[in-house]
């Protein structure tokens, strides 16, 4: 093999720094690998809502992971104890990190307190994407969900997230929606922190 | 839901092993008020038990790392947890370990102990 500047081999992975790394990865080699989840998923489940929930438990993994990596990295060791904490934090941080860019919009619920929703023109990853007719409201960005209810869930925020389409007039493709509904402990928790 | 996933005993003498998993367990409850207290992760001395002091580190996910030592310099300790820290991370990292399963690389144990070798 040719050698190109050698890098330096490490033995284990707990040697190897914990670099920025290369911040890009291919969008058709994601796109690929994510439509290999979701078929692969079809095969094993027999209705939708399986196929979401296991979508959303394979985004739970990673969001997690990003929670841990990101506030070391990105945030100097601090941690988020606040709800707008926490939710500014995937609306900027982790979306600019995973998808390259913030998130289109944060609100918070008018019906109900406890939910907030973040809003995507397009999600990644339902880019490629196309949901038969007899699937009904079936939703990819539930990997997306997950990955949101993982963060949140290990930041101490326990909360149900899910993904909709919301159409819009004058669009043809319908905006996705994830909606954030937070368990009553931290509520109670937000109010008593005042 | 508690998990306890790295326990290492450092410069253990028997008898008293027992006593100092309780000490250490009986402080668990304080670190989680006091978790929610502060947007540092470092949270040094957090509970003492006649010439012992129990010292916590508490990560993003809510992982804490909890020293438990006789009175000494603050410094080497807060050093000490943010090098464990980042091993920590890169345990994590791997997409097969499960999110509080006990940490069984050999590799690990002998860099904390190195660290702890090193800081402490």
């Amino acid at each position: 093999m040719i050698g190109v500047g050698k890098a330096k081999q490490y033995a284990n992975v707990l040697d190897k720094p914990l670099s920025r790394g290369r911040q890009e990865v291919s969008l058709s080699a994601f796109a690929f690998l994510f439509s290999e989840l979701v078929q692969y998923n079809q095969t094993q489940v027999d209705n939708i809502a399986e196929l979401e929930r296991r979508l959303e438990d394979a985004g739970y993994a990673v969001g997690a992971r990003v929670l841990e990596l990101l506030c070391h990295r990105e945030k100097g060791n601090r941690r988020e104890t606040r709800l707008l904490g926490i939710l500014s934090f995937i609306h900027s941080t982790v979306w600019k990190v995973l998808f390259g860019k913030v998130a289109d919009s944060l609100e918070k619920g008018t019906e109900h307190e406890d939910e907030y929703m973040i809003s995507e023109k397009e999600l990644l990853v339902n880019r490629f994407i196309s949901v038969p007719k007899d699937m009904g409201a079936f939703n990819c960005g539930a990997f997306v969900a997950g990955i949101v209810r993982g963060v949140l869930d290990n930041a101490g925020f326990p909360a149900v997230v899910t993904a909709h389409f919301v159409p819009i007039e004058g669009q043809q493709r319908p905006r996705t929606t994830i909606l954030i509904k937070f368990a009553e402990e931290v509520l109670h928790r937000e109010a008593r922190l005042g | 839901m508690e998990c306890m996933m790295c326990e290492i005993l450092y410069l253990e003498k028997e008898d008293q092993a027992y006593q100092h998993q309780f000490i250490l367990h009986a402080a668990l409850d304080v670190v989680q008020d006091l978790a929610w207290t502060t947007n540092a992760m470092s949270l040094k001395s957090v509970d003492r038990f006649n010439e012992l002091v129990v010292s916590v580190y508490v990560t993003a996910g809510h992982t804490r790392f909890m020293l438990l030592h006789d009175t000494r310099t603050e410094d080497g300790i807060k050093s000490f947890f943010q090098e464990v820290h980042e091993l920590y991370i890169k345990i994590f990292l791997n997409p097969l370990y499960l999110p509080g399963s006990r940490i069984t690389s050999s590799h690990f144990d002998t860099k904390v102990r190195a660290l702890a070798r090193k800081y402490l």
